[in-house]
This record gives structure tokens, C-alpha cells and sequence, in this order.
């Protein structure tokens, strides 16, 4: 019997085979690191007088607790800037390398990984943080890990874990005009539920994926965890390698050609079988947006506020009573109809510089809403150099948006960006938990588009509910050749 | 870590599915760099509320928690964990768990065990008819008692192993650390580092 592509990575990073019973040994090949889940970690290690086995292959960035404005003064809130202070304590100590606020590379864990080529195809990456999932956009085993994972990671480079289950998403046939993949992962969510990939490693697969850019296919990898799984994967092929080929971090000369090579093998073979699978066809897929405070909450952009006496099982019908007093939200009410306070353009699940340039494109030569507050959050330094380049951020600043340095932001209400109690956003992230974006604040999760069509009507909205604009030109040339001096941290 | 055979405690009824991390501790509290000391942060937000089921007599010094279907569910942070064994929690019990808390649990000795939902609402009766009911969770027979009611809980037979024997993970991988050098020396050389930096 053939493997799946989620097979073959793991069978090729077995040090130590558990032989059914007990876990199998797992090589790491990448270990990313931030501020919050690691200080603990390496006080770990210290305790137990262990080394950080392969600082090699471990890179640690800034990007949940730091601000995205002022990033030169000191950080304000002293517990946080503490938390930065000892990440660049324990980089320093434990040789690893750090993307401190002010560098190049600074961003946020998922954005910077890709874009310095570090993340290839057939690679095991962790990071304790559940969207490392994004990574598996490129045909790698990535997965979030806990604080304890991660020490276990830093002694050992290794994790002991069970294999996981397979899941094959099927996305078949073309994707219509005005939906994205933003969408698609949505319409996922709804469909399987926020548990219905517990213990998977989701395989997306099929015409609309294969489609689909790297941009976009790391936002559907991201979300995998929102449908509960523990990693989501696309088997690599042209456009992966064509996006890989030439960054920092990637392989060249003879080197490209043995990687790609073996690229070429990590691909579900025809005979293999999968635990579970699902089907949705492309064609269905309208643009997408959550109503309740989980991101299974959702429904297509047409629709309007469910009531929850139609839900058949008891849980779900106490879930959305609960959600709809906490989001505020009456039965029937259509959801165009719904008024925001705020639009969130980041996060790793949507801040990458074709977002960037999705939502220019909806908000050039038009006006933001009166009253609502604009935010645009590049992933990462790097991208927010390349938008400038591109002169979207004249856009940005045109509409009446603000346009910040790069980091977590919004997504997580932790550093100084958060929602006021009571606040409503539409928001590019990927969790409407209740309070996750500030204490009290409500979220709607929706793709970069529509997050741009609501700035503009002050209600959400996709952009074919917008009067045309005038023609737009946003697109600019390739990786510009930007550099910026380096903060030592 | 310490070893768990059994534990009993007081039984408390959590009514809500889908409680992701971000409920058990808000981001705001997760810019400590401890390990300790997250008791105040466990489900802030619900806290608020006087009637919040954590806030009452006897609950209040509950150490089995007992909650509706994907538990855990959303962000690693393993705070979570803290926060509940901070509070005095020793066990949660759960038709349906999110996998990195699991994952998480096992690793910080609190048992996360796996009850069907049936017996959850079982279980959630007798603890709001007779607040301050004990629960005993047994990992030896894998069951939970609770007043005249016994049932089944799931764990994975390696995660019940290291619980029962107090066994620290790193130092259970680094007792075949040759099989670690051996599978570094036949890695790819061109497999990406870090290492001399590049941008
Ligand atoms: S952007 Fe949001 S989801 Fe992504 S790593 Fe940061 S906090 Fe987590």
C-alpha cells in the first residue's frame, strides 16, 4: 500500500521507532521560537544544566508581546518588556539567532520562516505555537508544540510523539471571482467543525488548492488548527519551488537540484488511504465570515444571524445562545447589515504581501467608513519594506488606515493593540474567541477582501456590494532590492 | 514530575464545550516568564461573573474539573495547563479534548481524561444536585467514581504509563541519544540551518 504525503515526512524523520506501542523518536528540523513560550523552556534547560542541542537549527523572533508603533522607545509595559529582555537574554546565552524589533527579518514566527527559504518542502518544523501549521503549505510536517515540547526540542532536537491520522480535504473545481482561500478554510471550518480534525494532519488537495499561490496556501495550512487539527499539508510542486528557489535559505547549485529531486517524491501516492475524507466543491464557496466566538461559527457573507432554536444538538444550540449574547447579535439579522468598529488587516494568517496588495486593491481611490478605525499590520519587517517599495502604503495612509510595523498586533490581545470592551472588528486573524482580540471585544473573522469592502461600507460587506472605484494599478515589481541596517539585540 | 496513581478531589461542572485556551488564561497573562503563580489567571474572564461556577462554594476548592466536549481547543500555550494545576486542578475529564492540551497535560501531570458525553451529563447532575461531591479518578483501573456512579475514561497507555511513574520525557529520549547522533550523521547535507545567518 502507497503512503500519504504526511507519511512519507514522518517516515523520513524516524531516529528511534517506538514500534507501536510507544511513541516514535521525531527529528525536528526547525525549531522556531518567541517571546512567550520559551522563556520557561530555557529555564529548563538551565535547571537541568542541559545544552541547546542544535542552535542551528533554531531562529527566534519578536512579534506577540511587542508594539507596532514607537517600536524604538522602550516597550512601556515593563512585564512585557521584560518577556522581550529575556528572549534576547537567553538568544545571547544559548547562541541562538534572534530577529529582535527594529531588524529586517523581525516578524511574526510564520511569516519569517518561509520568507528567509528556511521552511522547504518535506521539512519537520515546530514552534510552541499552534499556526505552525502555516508551514505545511509547503509540503512540511508542522505542528504547534507546548512549552514543555519545546524544551524537549531544545535538548534533544527530537519530540517523541504517535503518528498522527490522515485527513484528505478535497477542494475540487475552480474557486468564483470575489472568494479566496480565506474563504475556502472557512467554509472548511463550518463544515467539519472547530473537533472535526482532532488527532488529523489535513491534506488540502484538488484543482482550487492546486490553484492557489503560496500566500494563499499558507493561510488555509494556518487555520488547520482551528479546525482542531494538528497540521495542515499541501504536496509541494512548481509554485512551491519557484518560491523557494533563491531565498536566503535555500539550497543551491548541485544542492537545489537533489533537493528538488526529492521534492518531487512527496506526493500522496495513488494506492495510499487516508483515515478520513472530505469533498467541497470550489464552486460553492461564497465569501465567508464568522457570526459566533468560535471560528465553526461561520457562514457565507449572504446569509443572516442563525437562530439558534434551529440547531438540532443541545451543545451546539448552547453554543450559539451563548455566542450571539456575546457577539451581541440578534436572530435573522442579516449580516451585511452588521456595523464594525474596527478592520484588523494582519496577522500570519493573512498578512503576507499579496494580503497587502488584495486590500489595497479593494480600498484605492476610496474612503474608509466614518468612524471606524483602520489598522494594517504587515507579517513581517520585510514585508513592510516590499509594500512601501510597491507604494501601497501611500494607499493605506490615503484611505485613512493605519499603517504599522510588523507583529502579531490585533490578532491577540496581548501588546498595546487591542479592542475596547464591547469594540466589534472585522478581522483577518483566525480565532474569534471571546476577549481573544482585547477583553470584551467581538469578532468577525473574514478574508483581507472582505475586511476591505467593510472598512469601506462601515458594515460587513464583499467588495460586489461596493459601487466600482476608479481603475487600480497596485501589483509592482518583484522582491525590491531593500536593505536596512541591522539592530543588534 | 510527581507520580499519579489516583486522585480525589471535589468535582466541579463546567457546562460549556468548545472552552479554547484563550478562556482558560487570557493572552494578558501570558507575558509572565514563569511557570508558576497563574491561579488569578485561570478563566479571568468567566471570573468576573460572581455566578461563575469557580466563584461558589464548594466548587471554589474543586481539583477535578469536569467539561463539555473539545476542551483545550486553539492556542498551545501551555499556560493553560499552569493555570489549572495553579488553582488546584489535578484532573479534567471531557468527551473531547483539543490535542496540544492533551499533549500538554501529560506532560505537567494532570490527567486529561476522556469520558463520553453521556456520562459527563451523568456526572454533572449528581455534582450540582450534591455540590462538594468528591470524584475520584483512577488511572490504575482507568475509571472515574462519583457517587454511585463508576465510568470508564480513555487516556493513551503511554501518556497513563508516565503519569503513574512520574517519568520526565527529556530524560526518557536522551537514554538513546546515540539513535539521535546516528540519524544526524545520514541527514541530507543540504538541509537548511540557521546557522551562518543569512538574508
Ligand atoms: S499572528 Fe496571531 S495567531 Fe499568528 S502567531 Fe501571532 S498571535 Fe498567533
Amino acid at each position: 500500500m502507497g503512503k500519504t504525503l504526511a507519511e512519507k515526512v514522518w517516515d523520513a524523520h524516524v531516529v528511534r521507532s517506538g514500534g507501536g506501542n510507544e511513541p516514535d523518536t521525531i527529528y525536528i528540523d526547525l525549531h522556531l521560537l518567541h517571546e512567550v513560550t520559551s522563556p520557561q523552556a530555557f529555564e529548563g534547560l538551565r535547571l537541568a544544566g542541559r545544552k541547546l542541542r542544535r542552535p542551528d537549527l533554531t531562529i527566534a523572533t519578536e512579534d506577540h508581546n511587542t508594539p507596532t508603533a514607537d517600536i524604538f522607545k522602550p516597550i512601556a509595559d515593563l512585564t512585557s518588556r521584560t518577556q522581550i529582555e529575556t528572549l534576547r537574554k537567553n538568544a545571547e546565552e544559548f547562541g541562538v539567532r534572534l530577529h529582535s524589533l527594529g531588524d529586517a527579518e523581525q516578524g511574526i514566527v510564520h511569516v519569517v520562516g518561509p520568507q528567509l527559504g528556511l521552511t522547504q518542502p518535506g521539512m519537520t518544523v515546530v514552534c510552541g505555537d499552534s499556526h505552525t501549521s502555516t508551514h505545511g503549505a509547503f509540503g512540511a510536517l508542522a505542528f504547534g508544540i507546548g512549552t514543555s515540547e519545546v524544551e524537549h526540542v531544545m535538548a534533544t532536537q527530537t519530540l517523541s510523539l504517535k503518528p498522527f491520522k490522515t485527513m484528505a480535504i478535497t477542494i475540487e473545481g475552480d474557486l468564483p471571482e470575489g472568494s479566496t482561500a480565506k474563504d475556502i478554510i472557512l467554509a472548511i471550518i463550518a463544515k467539519i467543525g472547530t473537533g472535526g480534525g482532532q488527532g488529523y494532519v489535513l491534506e488540502y488537495r484538488g484543482k482550487a488548492i492546486e490553484q492557489l499561490s503560496m500566500d494563499g496556501r499558507m493561510t488555509i495550512c494556518n487555520m488547520s488548527i482551528e479546525a482542531g487539527a494538528r497540521a495542515g499539508m499541501i504536496a509541494p510542486d512548481e509554485t512551491t519551488f519557484e518560491y523557494v528557489k533563491g531565498r536566503p535559505h535555500a539550497p543551491t547549485g548541485a544542492d537545489w537540484d537533489s533537493a528538488v529531486e526529492y521534492w518531487k517524491t512527496l506526493r500522496t501516492d495513488d494506492d495510499a488511504v487516508f483515515d478520513a475524507e472530505v469533498v467541497l466543491q470550489a464552486e460553492d464557496i461564497e465569501p465567508f465570515v464568522t457570526w459566533g466566538t468560535n471560528p465553526g461559527q461561520g457562514l457565507p457573507l449572504s446569509a443572516r444571524v442563525p437562530d439558534p432554536q434551529d440547531f438540532e444538538d443541545e451543545t451546539d444550540r448552547v453554543a450559539a445562545e451563548n455566542a450571539l449574547k456575546y457577539m451581541d447579535l440578534t436572530p435573522g439579522t442579516p449580516l451585511k447589515e452588521i456595523e464594525v468598529d474596527t478592520v484588523f488587516m494582519g496577522s500570519c494568517t493573512n498578512s503576507r504581501i499579496e494580503d497587502l496588495r488584495a486590500f489595497a486593491s479593494i480600498i484605492k481611490g476610496r474612503k474608509k467608513a466614518d468612524g471606524v478605525r483602520v489598522m494594517v499590520v504587515p507579517g513581517s519587517a520585510r514585508v513592510r519594506l516590499q509594500a512601501e517599495a510597491e507604494g501601497l502604503h501611500h494607499v493605506f495612509e490615503e484611505f485613512g488606515a493605519e499603517w504599522r510595523f510588523a507583529g502579531c498586533s490585533m490578532c491577540l490581545g496581548m501588546n498595546p493593540d487591542q479592542l475596547a470592551p464591547g469594540e466589534r472588528c472585522a478581522s483577518t486573524s483566525n480565532r474569534n474567541f471571546e476577549g481573544r482580540q482585547g477583553k470584551g471585544g467581538r469578532t468577525h473573522l473574514v478574508s483581507p477582501v472582505v475586511a476591505a469592502a467593510t472598512a469601506v461600507r462601515g458594515k460587513l460587506s464583499s467588495p460586489a456590494d461596493l459601487p466600482p472605484a476608479e481603475p487600480t494599478e497596485i501589483g509592482g515589481p518583484a522582491q525590491p532590492d531593500v536593505t536596512i541596517e541591522r539592530r543588534s539585540a | 514530575m510527581e507520580k499519579v496513581i489516583t486522585h480525589t478531589g471535589i468535582g466541579v461542572p463546567l457546562r460549556r464545550s468548545n472552552v479554547d485556551t484563550d478562556q482558560i488564561i487570557p493572552a494578558v497573562y501570558l507575558k509572565r516568564v514563569s511557570k508558576t503563580g497563574f491561579d488569578d489567571a485561570l478563566f479571568a474572564g468567566w471570573r468576573q461573573d460572581e455566578e461563575f461556577v469557580l466563584n461558589r462554594e464548594p466548587y471554589s476548592r474543586g481539583s477535578v474539573l469536569v467539561a463539555g466536549p473539545d476542551f483545550g481547543t486553539g492556542s498551545s500555550r501551555e499556560h493553560a495547563v499552569w493555570a489549572l494545576k495553579d488553582f488546584g486542578f489535578r484532573a479534567v475529564l471531557a468527551a473531547r479534548f483539543g490535542d496540544i492540551f492533551r499533549g500538554n497535560s501529560g506532560k505537567q501531570g494532570l490527567v486529561a481524561g476522556v469520558v463520553e458525553q453521556a456520562d459527563i451529563e451523568l456526572i454533572w447532575k449528581i455534582l450540582e444536585n450534591q455540590p462538594g461531591t468528591e470524584v475520584t479518578v483512577d488511572l490504575e483501573t482507568r475509571t472515574v467514581r462519583c457517587d454511585t456512579v463508576t465510568v470508564p475514561f480513555e487516556i493513551d497507555d503511554y501518556t497513563r504509563w508516565r503519569l503513574m511513574e512520574g517519568l520526565d520525557d527529556i530524560g526518557l529520549t536522551l537514554r538513546h541519544e546515540e539513535d539521535i547522533t546516528a540519524y544526524e550523521a545520514r541527514r541530507e547535507s543540504w538541509r537548511p540551518t540557521t546557522l551562518p545567518a543569512r538574508t
